[in-house]
């Protein structure tokens, strides 16, 4: 079932369009990833979900209703640019936010409690602010997006600002939250937390959608059926001299001893691995599909080349 | 709680429990009642100390004249050389030497005291004033009038002030006061305006440089939290503001105690003194008794609730375009060219009050008074005066008006102001900003 459908969305300043009659559609418990270069338009579709900006034209709906109001309730948003008030205690300013969701204030802290714990912070709860570290307010600001149990979470760069261990504990977080029913847009530059986490991609440039759908239906449309096969053999003459013998097979020795990878770009190899059966034995066969960076690049850059 | 009321409480409790803010309720009317108070103190120790004065007086005219009180001691040293007296200065026998050199034939108008220390103002006044006198008097004298005759003459002309209204009513009017609580009105709103107004500008600069501002939006509209914090603010200032009178007319009452208990005489001379110094331009001739009875008839209930209609409309007025000029600053220098169109018309408004007080009634005053950005300044100085009701009710339409129009444009800059981060902005830039959906 499709939870946020924004249809035909246009927004312009002065001067230039932000986003250009973009749709997209996110299916219910997914994390979907909103991808694009820099001044792509994320930016500028994330606070329209959020209501911040208004389209100029088009409408988005959430569980096919206009988006209004009483939706506030139900979104979560980490903004790449974060920010708490410095001279605010922790836990009083984290009460402040989860009421302005709607939450009451006792329940606001019982959740807050078990997050705090969960992240092992409950010692700071009457610490201001500015006197914890970057990373500290991260942890605080993550906690204070989803206090109200959204079932829409919007990410925005969610990775910046972690050291690796906590970056793997809010990944854990996120797909947990993911696995009880909430809807997750990710925006981000990480293509490996792409590859991780995103069910699904939207790649936007210039305020067009150029390139939607599953990560891995995307990654096999864009396979170039690139295989690497490894054998081990003690005749690594016989190897060289049966590269020579089909079109674009690279022939290399590995960095392990008797080995030899062979990196072809065809499907159908039988004949290829038939006869190096013949002359070693095969340590490995593998479809090298394009990183979600290659991808990123190629259309990207194929894209501003066409305009 | 609805989402402006959490806001309101916020905005309200995190600058209420600042120290800052501790602090100018008590300095606040410890100032007021230092005003007030110094001057008693001065008045009082002032007689600690006896000045002893060695007069040299070659022309002979005036050794007689000088009356001895608690402040100076007169000691005539006929004949003595003025050289020899002022040794006597140098080792502190005499605390100064008055010197009138001789003349021929006149009646000396020249004199000069010598000192080691700073004379004293009230010596100095007193030693020419009976100089003068005398002097009058023998030239009254040579020219035959009795110089009891001419204090005769001298009369203090009571001019009362009577405002009539259409109805006949009579009204007996005191300019003089009604100049100080003018201006007093008018410095007291803006001062308000400018301290309350700049704090919102300051709470939604810091709001927008803290990044936090994308992270409240997503949850309440724009408009929402503009106000929220409009009115929190307010009602700080509303908190000052009562708190400081509550804590003046406490030290008031605590130092009249004090004061009355350890002698009520000084206390009652204190005050007149001080009443004397406090007021020596405005009002020097008139005794306590007359200014407590002007104080009474004065329409305080009418100037109180004009007061805070205008103080409150016009600090909302303000307040909002302050919040539409905090969401512009990016770094602190930026914010100056967009605050100057805002503080000149409250800085023409205070200015002008000093002409409005001599011509309450003049169309100037009128006008200025009518127009919104000026007229809880200007409008706050005339009400001591006597306004027509027409002519306040129309004014605070235009006002509320105003700020309806202001707070609408206000708005919709901040709206977009608080999410704009490096961009050089013009007027004509905020100016497009107005016509955003």
């Amino acid at each position: 079932m499709t939870k946020i459908s924004v249809n035909e969305v246009t927004k312009c300043y002065a001067g230039h369009t932000a986003l250009d009659r973009i749709s997209i559609d996110i299916p219910e418990r997914c994390i979907y990833g909103l991808l694009g270069p820099n001044g792509a338009g994320k930016t500028t579709l994330i606070r329209i979900l959020n209501q911040i900006t208004m389209p100029d034209t088009g409408q988005v709906l959430i569980n096919g209703e206009p988006l209004g109001q009483r939706h506030v309730a139900s979104i979560g948003y980490l903004p790449e640019e974060r920010g708490l008030y410095k001279k605010m205690k922790v836990g009083e300013q984290a009460i402040y936010l989860a009421e302005l969701k709607g939450i009451k204030k006792a329940e606001a802290q019982r959740r807050l409690k078990q997050w705090f714990d969960k992240f092992e912070i409950g010692g700071w709860w009457d610490k201001k602010v500015e006197e914890l570290s970057k990373g500290m307010q991260q942890k605080v600001q993550f906690i204070t997006t989803v206090i109200h149990e959204p079932d829409i979470l919007i990410f925005d760069e969610p990775f910046s600002g972690f050291d690796p261990i906590n970056a793997n504990m809010l990944k854990e977080s996120i797909l947990e939250l993911r696995d009880k029913g909430a809807t997750i847009l990710l925006s981000t530059h990480n293509m490996a937390s792409v590859e991780e986490l995103c069910d699904r991609i939207t790649l936007i440039n210039k305020g067009k959608s150029i390139l939607e759908g599953k990560v891995s239906d995307i990654k096999r449309q864009h396979d170039t059926h690139k295989r690497e096969i490894v054998v081990r053999t003690t005749t690594p003459q016989a190897i060289y001299a049966l590269g020579d013998t089909y079109n674009n097979i690279k022939v290399e020795q590995t960095d392990v001893e008797d080995e030899m990878r062979l990196t072809l770009f065809s499907a159908t190899s039988n004949d290829l691995i038939a006869q190096l059966l013949q002359n070693g034995q095969l340590v490995s066969y593998k479809e090298v599909l394009p990183s979600m960076n290659d991808i990123f690049i190629q259309e990207v850059q194929s894209q501003n080349q066409a305009s | 709680m609805n989402k402006i009321g959490l806001i309101i409480r916020r905005e309200y409790l995190t600058r209420v429990r600042k120290r800052s803010f501790l602090i100018m309720t008590f300095l606040g009317p410890i100032l007021m009642a230092a005003i007030y108070i110094i001057p008693i103190m001065l008045a009082l120790n002032s007689n600690n100390e006896n000045m002893r004065i060695a007069v040299v007086d070659e022309s002979h005219w005036f050794e007689n004249r000088f009356q001895d009180n608690k402040e100076h001691t007169f000691v005539i040293l006929p004949g003595q050389p003025i050289d020899s007296v002022k040794n006597l200065v140098k080792e502190n026998i005499f605390d100064m030497a008055l010197y009138v050199p001789p003349t021929q034939l006149n009646i000396p108008s020249n004199a000069i005291v010598y000192s080691i220390r700073q004379v004293p103002m009230e010596v100095e006044t007193y030693i020419s004033r009976v100089m003068q006198k005398e002097i009058e008097d023998q030239k009254l004298m040579a020219n035959g009038v009795d110089p009891e005759i001419v204090s005769a003459v001298k009369t203090d002309v009571n001019l009362s002030i009577m405002r009539m209204d259409e109805k006949g009513n009579e009204k007996e009017t005191f300019t003089k006061v009604q100049f100080t609580l003018g201006i007093a009105l008018a410095m007291l709103v803006y001062m308000f305006i400018i301290f309350f107004g700049g704090q919102v500008m300051q709470g939604v600069a810091e709001e927008k440089t803290n990044r936090i501002i994308e992270v409240i939006v997503s949850s309440v509209k724009p408009f929402q939290l503009m106000m929220g914090k409009i009115i929190g603010v307010s009602l700080v200032a509303l908190t000052q503001f009562v708190l400081w009178i509550v804590l003046t007319g406490a030290l008031y009452l605590g130092f009249s105690a004090f004061m009355g208990l350890s002698n009520p005489e000084m206390l009652s001379s204190g005050t007149v003194m001080a009443q004397q110094i406090s007021n020596e331009n405005v009002m020097n001739n008139e005794s306590v008794q007359s200014i407590l009875q002007i104080v009474h008839s004065i329409d305080f209930g009418t100037i109180i609730a004009t007061f805070l209609i205008f103080f409150i409309i016009g600090y909302l007025l303000y307040a909002t375009l302050y919040a539409a000029i905090g969401s512009l600053v990016d770094n602190n220098t930026d914010a100056q060219q967009f605050t100057l169109p805002v503080t000149v018309p409250l800085i023409v408004a205070i200015i002008s009050s000093f002409y409005i007080v001599n011509n309450p009634d003049s169309s100037l005053s009128v006008w200025l008074s009518m127009i919104p950005f000026t007229s809880p300044i200007s409008m706050m100085v005339r009400i001591p005066f006597g306004v027509p009701i027409w002519q306040i009710v129309l004014s605070i339409v235009l006002l509320a008006g105003t700020f309806v129009l202001m707070t609408w444009i206000a708005a919709k800059i901040y709206r977009t102001g608080i999410l704009m981060y490096g961009k050089k902005l013009s007027y004509k830039e905020i100016f497009k900003w107005l016509k955003y959906k």
